[in-house]
């Protein structure tokens, strides 16, 4: 047998070891990057699904003020938990949309009651046809959209207390 | 004062490692008689130590210390006492401890029972074990500790995953572990052989026993985690190809060539350097499985990163022991005696291309798993899944199976392929009978094709040494060889008519309406609320008829406090000819309920081959150890006759 094929598999170890030792020096980066961002918020009508409060359509993105759009819904339990961050950001002044996704009006009614109410306008997405649109692949999910309809931000899962500082600068930013 | 004594136990066990392997190193070097004896002693008491420090940790955990950090973090104390104990292990700190106090018993059983090596190579070899030790005592002790205490003891600890309260989980990890560290054992042989320059039958019939022991041990372990994983994660599917199980297969395949070419060297002292190669490359596996996963490198980066520490520590162990061995490997193998020759056309020649396929496979699955690792390295996010695994790696699995027809058929030496053709005449026959009978009456896809149609071929070749031979007088060994040929043979009978017959049907049903699936028609007849230990739960009634027979199944979706976690516990029907497997989902607005019902032909045969093959190497193992007391009586007798 040749001498160096008695190396190789030192070598091949080695290689091996540089790459683990890597992955330990260097962690990869492991946030989920929207494609999204810096896009145009793509065109949807959505009809309302709340009595007494208005549906939602992508004209209401582009009057110049940045808005925060949460996607939830009423049987997700983390969009509960998320609700009093939404009130906060709603109470320092943000405004709050929503896109309901394959929600019911008594059920919607319910978590609402249970959970508060930050929202300006809620649209009824029965078929998640615009959370597809959107690229948002679970609830809940939030976008903050500069006075042109552009998303300038994507937050994927619930916003936690530690988040409400970043997305209320977010939108703060986006003016 | 238990943890107290469980850490003096593991220093003092550390203490001995390094005694021992100073002393080998001493005896080896000069040549001097003292160290030389003192060695085994030593061996004996470093693993008696260990145990001392695992049963310290049982005990505390027994007893619920609460003033133990692990404890704490891993038990609590109205949990049922079999998940006290086996909890003791059910974390990282508490499973390092139990490998190293296994591989502390190994090496004590080895210093007291292994009478077949030359003095300088055992202890060349116990030498190697303490080095290994010496290594993970050293990582308990600095970044691992089990007995840390806690300052402020809590009234109650935090629990265990409820996924793990389960009794196949409790002793899913010894019987691997027992596995791994028997491999470790031949390892050091291998070092110490590779010491010595005695790289030769006697080195490997002295291996071959551990070999054996934990190939039997990775097998039943690999057998029962794959039916835990059916029964319990309620998926339906039997393997994954998840980096956690590739960890216990990758050292199961290079144990399992390992086996074989250790034969090769003890019986006929052929393929020296590649048995050498082998129970390096076998350890290199078992300690990059498990570490990889323990360290969570390999299902997330960022757990690794969390404790930098530690994935450190690891890494450096992995370099000393395996870059070492791979170092003195190509260092010395060039001067060790090259061993006996054979045509290609032989016994030898067929265990070579048994060799070449399962290291190939080996191969496989080792850069499937490691690819996301090197992709991340280069900023690329990806996961390698099971059509990847199965498209690779199946096509060579049926070429093994080939191979593992037609190599008992062979003779050692040399073989004529004209007479080879004769012998495999009735496995032939059976391949294409099935095959065509496949064709006729249910045409499955290719690959399960060709897999009944081979397994069906193994299985009559696997009995062919049989025959013709008085049966009570074969040895068991042979036994052992076909039991376990015959095992693999049975696993992919179910394998491929589970995967090629399989009905599946995913429905929302309302109480009362039925469903078809298979031969089976399942009816919901009620959900009620039910409760127990430390969960609730909704259960599902389903009445299952097929003919005029009727079952009752009742999978439940299940909800446990603390942690709060939602489980769902599949009801499973065991028929001869397969599994109806049912699980319950949701519930929708409308009051149906979501159910997956599935049937499966022949599934059960999967485990059912498993625990054949284990057996197999069991009768093996019994045989082999049985001829040597009996030849060592032979030497015996004739010394005093």
């Amino acid at each position: 047998m040749r001498r160096w094929l008695l190396w190789t598999p030192l070598a091949l170890f080695g290689l091996l070891f540089a790459v683990v030792a890597g992955g330990l020096i260097k962690p990869a980066d492991r946030t989920v990057r929207s494609a999204m961002i810096g896009k145009p918020l793509p065109d949807f009508t959505l009809p309302p699904i709340a009595p007494g409060k208005p549906g939602l359509s992508t004209a209401v993105f582009r009057q110049g003020q940045p808005r925060l759009l949460n996607i939830f819904a009423s049987w997700c339990i983390p969009c509960a938990a998320e609700s009093p961050q939404l009130l906060r950001l709603k109470a320092m002044g943000v405004p709050v949309d929503a896109i309901a996704i394959r929600d019911t009006a008594p059920a919607l009614r319910g978590f609402l009651n249970r959970n508060g109410d930050p929202f300006d306008r809620i649209g009824d997405d029965r078929q998640s046809a615009v959370q597809l649109a959107l690229g948002s692949s679970g609830v809940p999910e939030s976008f903050v959209i500069d006075g042109k309809g552009r998303i300038v931000h994507q937050h994927v899962g619930d916003i936690r207390a530690s988040d409400v500082a970043a997305i209320a600068a977010a939108v703060k930013n986006a003016r | 004062m238990t943890a107290e004594i469980g850490l003096a136990a593991l220093w003092l066990a550390a203490a001995l490692a390094a005694l021992q392997l100073v002393m080998a190193a001493l005896g080896l070097a000069r040549g001097q008689p003292e160290p030389v004896a003192a060695v085994r002693p030593i061996a004996i008491v470093q693993g008696a130590l260990a145990a001392i420090t695992m049963i310290a940790l049982i005990a505390l955990f027994l007893a619920s210390d609460m003033s133990v950090k692990l404890v704490v973090e891993n038990s609590h104390s109205a949990k049922p006492w079999i998940y006290k104990f086996a909890g003791a292990w059910g974390n990282h700190e508490g499973s390092m401890l139990l490998w190293v106090t296994i591989l502390g018993l190994a090496g004590g059983a080895v210093a007291i029972l292994e009478r077949r090596l030359p003095e300088r190579t055992l202890i060349a070899t116990l030498g190697a074990q303490a080095g290994i030790a010496l290594g993970f005592y050293a990582f308990l002790l600095f970044a691992s500790n089990p007995f840390a205490r806690i300052s402020h003891a809590p009234p109650n600890g935090l629990g265990l995953n409820p996924l793990l309260q389960d009794p196949g989980l409790a002793f899913h990890p010894p019987t691997l572990y027992i596995g791994y560290v028997g491999i470790s054992v031949a390892f050091s042989f291998a070092v110490g052989a590779l010491i010595t320059r005695d790289v030769g039958p006697a080195f490997a019939r002295a291996m071959r026993p551990w070999v054996l022991a934990s190939w039997v041990f990775l097998t039943l372990g690999i057998t029962a985690g794959s039916y835990w994983a059916y029964y319990e994660l309620g998926w339906g599917g039997w393997w994954f190809w998840d980096p956690v199980e590739n960890a216990s297969l990758m050292p199961w395949l290079a144990a399992t060539a390992l086996l074989h070419s250790v034969t090769v060297l003890a019986t006929r002292d052929g393929l020296r350097a590649w048995t050498v190669m082998l129970a390096v490359v076998a350890f290199s596996m078992s300690m990059i499985g498990t570490f990889l996963v323990r360290s969570g490198i390999l299902t997330s980066v960022h757990a690794f990163a969390v404790d930098p520490e530690r994935g450190a520590f690891i890494l450096a162990l992995l370099l000393i022991y395996i870059g070492g061995a791979l170092a003195l490997f190509a260092a010395r193998i060039g001067t060790v005696r090259a061993g006996n020759t054979f045509e290609f056309v032989s016994r030898e020649g067929g265990l070579v291309i048994n060799n070449l396929l399962l290291s190939v496979i080996l191969g496989i699955v080792l850069i499937g798993t490691l690819y996301p690792l090197v992709a991340a390295s280069f900023g690329v996010q990806l996961s390698v899944g099971p059509p990847f695994f199965n498209k690779a790696a199946g096509p060579i699995a049926l070429a093994l199976v080939v191979a593992m027809a037609v190599g008992p058929l062979l003779r050692w030496r040399r073989d004529d392929a004209g007479a080879l053709l004769d012998r495999l005449i009735w496995p032939i026959a059976a391949t294409g009978f099935t095959g065509a009978a496949l064709v006729v009456l249910a045409p499955p896809g290719v690959l399960p094709l060709l897999g009944i149609s081979l397994a069906a071929g193994l299985a009559v070749a696997s009995i062919l040494p049989l025959i013709g031979r008085n049966l009570l007088r074969t040895p068991l060994f042979t036994w052992g060889m076909v039991v376990a040929h015959l095992g693999i043979a049975v696993s992919l009978v179910g394998m491929a008519c589970d995967s090629a017959y399989t009905a599946e049907t995913l429905i929302a049903a309302r109480v009362g309406q039925p469903v078809r699936v298979g031969p089976y028609v399942v009816r919901l007849a009620g959900i009620k609320p039910v409760v127990g230990d430390n969960w609730s739960a909704l259960e599902a009634r389903l009445t299952a008829t097929r003919d005029d027979d009727t079952i009752v199944l009742r999978p439940q979706s299940r909800f446990f406090t603390d942690p709060v976690t939602a489980t769902s516990e599949s009801a499973i029907a065991t028929e001869w000819d397969g599994q109806l497997y049912t699980v319950l989902g949701q519930a929708d607005e409308q009051g149906r309920w979501q159910l997956r019902l599935w049937w499966k032909p022949f599934v059960t045969l999967i485990w059912l081959g498993g625990v054949l093959i284990a057996l197999g190497g069991a009768l093996s193992l019994i045989g082999r150890w049985r001829r040597e007391r009996r030849e060592r009586r032979v030497v015996v007798q004739e010394r005093y006759a």
